[in-house]
């Protein structure tokens, strides 16, 4: 077991390597240097000033080189300067990452319970008209496009039946306390809503299937001509089971959702990594942009291991060696 | 039991015996098996219909549109949808709504299959290569794939598409395609390391077949049908994706219309002119829906065993 997780989490150390790699090869391609932009901008700049620059950042070393100097000043957090916020990264990511969070768990948690709960009902209703509904439910959540149904519940929600806010996080000027609790929980409906959908729709789909699976096995056969009442066959027989694969889907699924908080947060203005990301791409702040991959690649690959972890602990005929 | 006697009852009995439980005839080759499949999948062959109806909407557009899709008239701005002039309304430059959808379908469903066909390609030769050899090409491969499977992939396409120039089709497909071949090449991967030891292929062998003739006329061809299912669902996550980017002004660039960059400015006219908002949207979903319901049927008839 232990050495599982070992082995998992050097798995996930690797797979955030390569991604460093991979990203730093993309950036190294990209024309125009941080150097070539502050020459863009001062025109009277001395051709031997370029040079001491570019010596002074480094950017004529070998390829190689310049990533693993990159890496040594990331890992000692050292995430360098934002062009745009001429401010640390470190010191721009701290709330957002925060924000994030609220509405990454917030979906996540919704999307899991209601689209696990649906699932299960309507894998106990196989064929029946709530059945077929739920089904097509489910593939028309995971066709929509995110944004634009960010737009259309803004249009609804927010325009036409004025209940939530069109964006934001909260309403300035609320008194701190319980109103300003009430507003930020308000100004969280409509995002985690559209964050949800996706979610629950895949949810819905792997937990009918498992659900569906388990109940023909033999062993719930034998608890029901135990005489078992069907409720104990269904809670503690069957649904025990059905739950541990669905367990694992839930790193599966991070990033998904990773990627529908980028278009969310745009959507609703939510000041979170997303937004972030967005802005830095469109104003080419790539050290933001990178500091932000790093983090959702870093969560995801949390993510995978908390998943490992509760899968060794929920199902005991799991051997690893 | 009552037996059958008279020739008429015998070959109703044989007729019953050549179907299995699903009342399939079991006596036909994979494909036309996979046909029949295919054609009673109800939701499949909604989703193929409208498919084709897009398809056909997109590639008739120059004839069947009811105003040309560039052409400003200040005149008539915001003009909302009804039925006697302009069915989906107008935009803010008093652009015929539906006209522009009919146009914009074009490039995004172009998108779509060339990013499918694009990505079926690469992948299955990536896959197909790695399986075949094996060894550190495999691992690397394999390794690369990991990583692009296990992390969010939106902030990647959006890095790519600020760094790469330009705003059409091309630079579009191709930045769907540098990250997207990963799922064929991983299922051509494993098709191949499964075929390699099976009778015909070292029948191949032994007459002397070359490797490339190997692959491409003996392996490839044997692991087509999953390829298949994920290139149909390439397609509409292909769109999606491209939607996305438009929307974010990172793909299709304007005054050229694709469903994504049409909804652009939308949320900014709400208040003033909500269909600019609904119509764009709606076809995206439409087709995503469509192509999604057409590979879930291909996979079920394709592939039994992979059934959800």
């Amino acid at each position: 077991m232990q050495r599982f997780l070992v082995r998992r989490a050097m798995h996930g150390a690797i797979i955030l390597v390569g991604l460093s790699i991979l990203l730093f090869s993309l950036l190294v391609f990209t024309p125009g240097d941080p150097v070539e932009l502050i020459a863009a901008s001062t025109p009277d700049i001395k051709p031997e000033d370029v040079a001491a620059l570019r010596a002074y950042y480094g950017l004529d070393d070998p390829v190689f080189i310049r990533y693993f100097k990159w890496a040594r000043s990331v890992l000692s957090g050292d995430l360098g300067f934002s062009r745009t916020y001429g401010t640390p990264v470190t010191k721009l990511m701290g709330e957002r990452l925060r924000n994030t969070l609220t509405l990454l768990a917030t979906s996540v948690a919704l999307a899991f319970a209601v689209g696990v709960s649906v699932g299960i009902y309507s894998a106990l209703h196989q064929y029946s008209a709530t059945d077929y509904t739920v089904t097509v439910l489910a593939f028309a959540g995971l066709a929509m496009p995110v944004f634009w149904q960010g737009i259309v519940f803004i249009l609804l929600f927010a325009v036409w039946l004025p209940w939530f806010p069109a964006g934001g996080m909260m309403t300035p000027g609320v008194a701190p306390g319980w109103p300003a609790f009430v507003d930020r929980v308000w100004h969280l409906v409509l995002p985690v809503a559209v964050l949800a959908t996706s979610g629950m729709a895949g949810w819905t789909r792997y937990s009918r299937s498992s659900m569906l699976e388990v109940i023909r096995q033999d062993y719930v056969r034998t608890a029901r001509a135990k005489g078992n009442p069907e409720n104990v066959v269904i809670n503690k027989h069957a649904l025990r089971n059905a739950l541990i694969p669905i367990i694992t889907l839930v790193a599966l699924t991070i990033p998904g959702v990773l990627n529908g908080a980028v278009l969310t947060e745009t959507v609703f203005s939510w000041p979170g990594m997303g937004l972030l990301l967005f802005q830095a791409v469109l104003g080419h702040d790539y050290n933001v942009a990178m500091a932000v991959l790093l983090f959702v690649a870093l969560m995801t690959v949390a993510a995978n291991l908390l998943a490992d972890i509760a899968y060794a602990m929920v199902d005991p005929r799991i051997r690893y060696d | 039991m009552a037996r059958a006697t008279t020739p008429r009852e015998i070959a109703r009995e044989l007729e019953r015996r050549r179907k299995d439980a699903a009342g399939v005839d079991v006596g036909q080759s994979y494909w036309s098996i996979a046909r029949r499949r295919f054609l009673k999948h109800r939701l499949a062959m909604i989703g193929g219909g409208v498919a084709l109806a897009l398809t056909l909407m997109a590639l008739l557009a120059p004839w069947i549109a009811p105003h040309s899709f560039d052409k400003i008239d200040l005149q008539r701005r915001w003009v909302s949808p009804s039925l006697s002039a302009n069915v989906f309304g107008t935009d803010e430059l008093g652009r015929d709504v539906l006209t522009r959808i009919m146009f914009a379908g074009r490039i995004s469903l172009v998108v779509g299959y060339v990013t499918a066909v694009s990505i079926s390609m690469i992948g299955s030769l990536v896959g197909a290569v790695a399986g075949f050899y094996g060894g550190w090409a495999d691992s690397a491969l394999m390794r690369l794939v990991d990583i692009l499977i296990s992390v969010p992939t939106l902030p990647l396409y959006l890095i790519l598409a600020a760094l790469v120039p330009g705003g059409g089709v091309g630079r579009i497909v191709f930045v769907l395609s540098v990250f997207g071949w990963t799922t064929v090449a991983r299922l051509v991967r494993g098709q191949i390391l499964s075929l390699k030891s099976q009778d015909f292929v070292e029948a191949g062998r032994a007459m002397g077949a070359s490797e490339a003739r190997l692959i491409f006329r003996h392996m490839i061809p044997n692991s087509l049908a999953p390829v298949i299912v994920a290139s149909t669902l390439v397609v509409g996550n292909a769109i999606l994706i491209e939607s996305a980017l438009s929307y974010l002004g990172l793909g299709i660039q304007p005054p050229v219309p694709s469903w994504g960059n049409m909804l652009q400015r939308a949320q900014e006219y709400l208040l003033k002119a909500s269909w600019l908002a609904v119509f764009p949207g709606l076809l995206i979903f439409i087709t995503v829906l469509s192509f999604n319901f057409l590979g879930d049927g291909l996979r079920d008839a394709l592939d039994p065993r992979l059934k959800t």
